[in-house]
């Protein structure tokens, strides 16, 4: 299509269903599938942009952020993995010392 | 409207709800799948062949697997009960995701940038080659950079994921030294554990086996599948 | 010299002060010798000014500026004028003979180094008052002694009564002080200064309106009632009888609550100028003579019953004060000879309870002219002045007095009769109760039946002669009308009889009227058994004269009840208002903190949800704000 409103449109929406999300799961790696599912709306804008202007910086911005993605990945889940190694349970509302 | 998006768009958004909702975890992670590869379409409907490849290559196929197997080491089973614990919170993430995404689509509706121009020049030789050209010349810096990012992150993984061993590592010797001692004090089965499928009518790794006297055996069937599948031994 | 009449028992007061116990022994010999001093020195002066003219008659001693702000300018200055004159007399004159009276009284007190310091201080501050030539010399002599009142008054600090009289006095005088302080300051913003002199010129260059004058006439009155205990501010004098007798001879009868007629005197111009404020004391002069003479009719009290008589007898002063010109004479003259009469009849009834080991009720007297017959013979003689027996000072006096009041309107004159008849009364069955009739000394058993009072000793029943002389004597003053002539030239003449009744007859109508009192007070009192605690049962007028005509509880309904309850109100609004706003605010904050800290819960995903919500209330507002 023409204009680039409808892909910024998805991608908005997509964003903001991957905030509520990271707000609204208790389990850890629900919450970074979460924030992988906004990287992607990023992705999608930065495509859609690249098309409009018409040259490849959208594009290659959108694979670096692929591959940051993957490193952020790969380290979030060895953490997560760690923590459930010695607290036995993956929930975000377990660190809740620092209180009132 | 092409037809890729008219047909994406509404999958996309159900499958993003739906992370929202499932109570399991594998579920979201699968919903998380559909997403992405229809994101993949997506993309190479605006003309960017590489980045469909990629996004299902790398991102569908890796890193969401990277997912699944973390998930079945967690716990597949383990699901968010529905009762939220914070009083309050559910209406306020909700409301202000609601608010978030209200205001980003007035914000880029009041947006008039004028008509796509277009990748047909820029992909003249060919979107790789078009591509390659970028990252080798313009941006090769910070495609170092992520290099050197990704080796950190292997080595990090690594690090993180190892266990140093308290005690030596026990032996052949030690460990049946210690088999026979359980089965001394408290009458575990010397054996290794029956595969799962003996004797039973199917051979699925979570069928359990099947013991002389036609009873099921519990330890066939790993641990992590234990729960989602009754025990009474399908035949 | 007149400096040094004040100065003598001003020092006396500061060496036994300040010399303390090594003043003890000798010390009441120099406090009494120093007022004999001054009083010879008065009669010095007195002797000197008699030689002169009548225009050389008035000294004005300016001993330095004592206040000099602005346009105010205030000298501490000393005025010896014929009113003065009179005054410095008395006051060293009786003074002294009290100072010789106490000697004696207050032999047996430890303390008595203080009390004749006290009364020293008295004597210098009384002279201060009637010898200063602005209205502030005179403060500062009125606040002087109030102090010493309140000294005095509460002298057996011990005594809770005494001590709660003493508080009493020296309050009810300071609402009299408040209206002094504002005539002094009306004064000041009306004539420029507050001289004596100035004052006068000031009224005789005819530059002030009435209004003012009446102002100024009314709040000096204030302060008159205050000191000399005119009604409304009269509930003070019979509680002070709680102090030593000679203190109440010299203080409460012969000096100090003179000093209200004094200061009416003084003020002579200013009441001659404002009609409105000279009705305003007739008033309140014929209400406290009835007031006072009627409480004195139901006490048991012998001290008290002097109290009432004193109210009583200032209220005929301020009546001829009062009455402008025709009476300023007189008011002093009655002043004189009360100051004679009374402080003798103090010092009596002092002999007599020191002769009855302190004890002041009337109904364990009796028959004490056998036992007593100095103090008996010099009572009566007091008694029969103040009743005004034909010839004594008193007679002279108190007739002038209701003559001039029967001149002004005669309903003025009938009330000052009953005023005199009602005297006769009381006076006449104090008479009976202490020194006629059976014996009564034992009559609870508080005494043995052979136990006998006895006479005091000479160095008290000296002065008391001396008084009973001056109080037959004291009547000479009139004769040729010499006070009247003598006091002319500062307060005007009294008019000629001109129409009315002649003064013989008001003389008769007098005597016929104390005659009739008196035989009342025999018939009641004299003819009946007295029994030794009063009777509950009474008819309702000795009931009400019993409770001071009702004064103390009118006191407390109208001014200390609500003085409470505005105190109580002002602590309320302290504790809760003003230091609610300065712990409020911590306690304010307090709240809020405890409401706000409900956000910290520890769970990350409410960070986030304050942290998107944060954005977006930025978003928001940078969106209205832009909105185009």
């Amino acid at each position: 299509m023409s204009t680039v409103t409808p892909y910024l449109v998805l991608s908005a929406v997509l964003f903001a269903i991957g905030c509520t999300g990271v707000l609204i799961r208790r389990n850890a790696i629900v919450v970074f599938m979460c924030v992988e599912l906004m990287l992607n709306a990023g992705n999608l804008a930065l495509v859609a942009f690249s098309r409009l202007h018409g040259n490849l910086d959208g594009q290659i911005t959108a694979f670096f952020v692929m591959v940051v993605a993957a490193a952020e990945v790969v380290i979030g889940l060895a953490i997560i993995m760690t923590i459930f190694r010695t607290r036995r349970s993956a929930s975000v509302d377990e660190a809740n010392a620092l209180r009132w | 409207m092409t037809a890729t998006y008219v047909v994406t768009a509404p999958l996309m958004i159900l499958a993003a709800l739906g992370i929202l909702v499932v109570r399991r975890a594998v579920h979201a992670a699968l919903l998380l799948a559909v997403v992405m590869i229809n994101l993949a379409f997506v993309y190479a409907s605006l003309d960017a062949p590489f980045l469909f490849a990629v996004q299902i290559v790398v991102y569908t196929g890796a890193v969401l697997m990277l997912f699944l197997f973390v998930l079945m080491l967690v716990g597949v089973d383990v699901s968010d009960s529905v009762v939220e614990t914070i009083k309050g919170h559910r209406i306020g993430s909700l409301f202000a995701g609601l608010l978030l995404g209200v205001l980003l689509v007035v914000m880029v509706g009041q947006l008039s940038l004028g008509t796509m121009k277009g990748l047909a020049s820029v992909n003249a030789q060919g979107n790789l080659q078009a591509l390659a050209q970028q990252l080798f010349s313009r941006y090769v810096v910070a495609f170092e950079a992520t290099s050197a990012l990704l080796i950190t992150a292997a080595v990090g993984a690594m690090v993180l994921a190892h266990r140093e061993r308290a005690e030596p590592r026990p032996g052949q010797a030690e460990l049946a030294r210690r088999r026979v001692r359980a089965y001394g004090e408290t009458g575990r089965h010397l054996g290794p554990l029956p595969p799962p499928g003996t004797l039973a009518r199917h051979n699925a790794v979570g069928t359990p086996a099947l013991l002389p006297d036609g009873s099921p055996a519990k330890e066939s069937v790993p641990s992590t599948l234990q729960s989602t599948h009754e025990l009474e031994g399908k035949q | 010299m007149v400096t040094l009449v004040i100065a003598l028992p001003l020092a006396g007061a500061v060496i036994l002060l300040i010399g303390g116990g090594l003043t003890d022994r000798w010390g009441p010999y120099l406090a009494t010798l120093l007022p004999v001093v001054s009083f010879v020195l008065a009669v010095v002066l007195f002797a000197h000014n008699l030689g002169q003219p009548d225009s050389g008659r008035s000294h004005t001693t300016h001993l330095y500026t004592w206040i000099d702000a602005g346009r105010l300018h205030v000298g501490a200055d000393l005025l010896y004028d014929q009113l003065s004159s009179l005054f410095l007399l008395l006051i060293t004159g009786v003074g002294s003979l009290i100072h010789v009276y106490s000697l004696g009284y207050m032999a047996h007190d430890p303390r008595r180094r203080r009390f004749f310091a006290f009364l020293n201080l008295f004597v210098a501050a009384m002279l201060t008052l009637v010898l200063a030539a602005n209205y502030l010399v005179l403060f500062l002599g009125w606040e002087g002694v109030g102090l010493a009142s309140y000294l005095l008054i509460g002298f057996w600090q011990h005594k809770p009564s005494a001590a709660a009289a003493a508080k009493k006095a020296f309050v009810m005088n300071r609402v009299g002080d408040m209206g002094l302080s504002l005539a002094i300051a009306l004064c000041f913003t009306t004539f420029g200064s507050t001289a004596f002199s100035a004052v006068n010129h000031g009224i005789a260059t005819g530059s002030v309106s009435e209004e003012r004058m009446t102002w100024l006439g009314l709040l000096l009155l204030l302060g008159a009632c205050g000191k000399s205990a005119q009604v409304p501010l009269q509930a003070w004098l019979l509680d002070a009888m709680e102090g030593p007798t000679p203190v109440s001879a010299l203080i409460h009868a012969a000096t100090m609550v003179t000093a209200g007629v004094y200061l009416m005197v003084r003020s002579h111009a200013i009441l001659d100028a404002a009609p409105g404020a000279r009705t305003a004391v007739v008033v309140v002069a014929v209400v406290t003579l009835l007031w006072g003479a009627i409480i004195g009719c139901a006490k048991d009290d012998i001290k008290k019953v002097l109290a009432g008589s004193t109210m009583s007898q200032i209220g005929y002063m301020m009546l001829a004060a009062g009455l402008g010109p025709a009476g300023y004479a007189f008011a002093i003259f009655h002043l004189l000879t009360h100051g004679f009469f009374k402080a003798n009849m103090f010092l009596g009834a002092g002999s007599v309870m020191h002769a009855m080991d302190d004890d002041v009720d009337m109904r364990h007297y009796g028959a004490l002219r056998t036992a007593m017959p100095v103090t008996f013979l010099t009572f009566a003689m007091g008694y029969l002045a103040i009743i005004g027996f034909p010839g004594f000072s008193g007679f002279w006096s108190k007739d002038k007095i209701i003559d001039a009041a029967w001149h002004e309107h005669w309903w003025i004159g009938a009330l000052a009769l009953l005023g005199a008849g009602i005297t006769a009364f009381y006076m006449t069955r104090l008479m009976l109760l202490t020194f006629f009739g059976p014996r009564r000394w034992d009559l609870d058993g508080a005494r043995s039946p052979a136990w006998h009072p006895h006479e005091s000793p000479s160095v008290m029943t000296g002065p008391l002669v001396a008084l009973a002389a001056l109080s037959v004597l004291g009547g000479v003053l009139l004769i040729g009308s010499w006070i009247q002539d003598y006091l002319a030239p500062l307060v005007g003449s009294p008019p000629q009889e001109s129409s009315g009744a002649p003064a013989w007859l008001i003389s008769v109508l007098a005597v016929v009227v104390v005659a009739i009192g008196v035989v009342i007070a025999w018939l009641l009192v004299g003819r009946r058994p007295v029994p030794a605690t009063a009777p509950a049962k009474v008819a309702w007028p000795v009931t009400v004269a019993r409770h001071d005509l009702y004064g103390d509880a009118i006191n407390d309904v109208f001014v200390v009840e609500p003085g409470r309850r505005l105190t109580d109100a002002v602590v309320q609004i302290d504790k809760y208002g003003v230091d609610g706003l300065l712990t409020g605010g911590p306690v304010a904050v307090g709240a809020f903190a405890g409401v706000f800290r409900q956000l910290q819960n520890g769970y990350v995903r409410s960070y986030a949800l304050s942290v998107l919500g944060g954005g977006l209330v930025v978003v928001l507002a940078l969106m209205v704000v832009n909105w185009q």
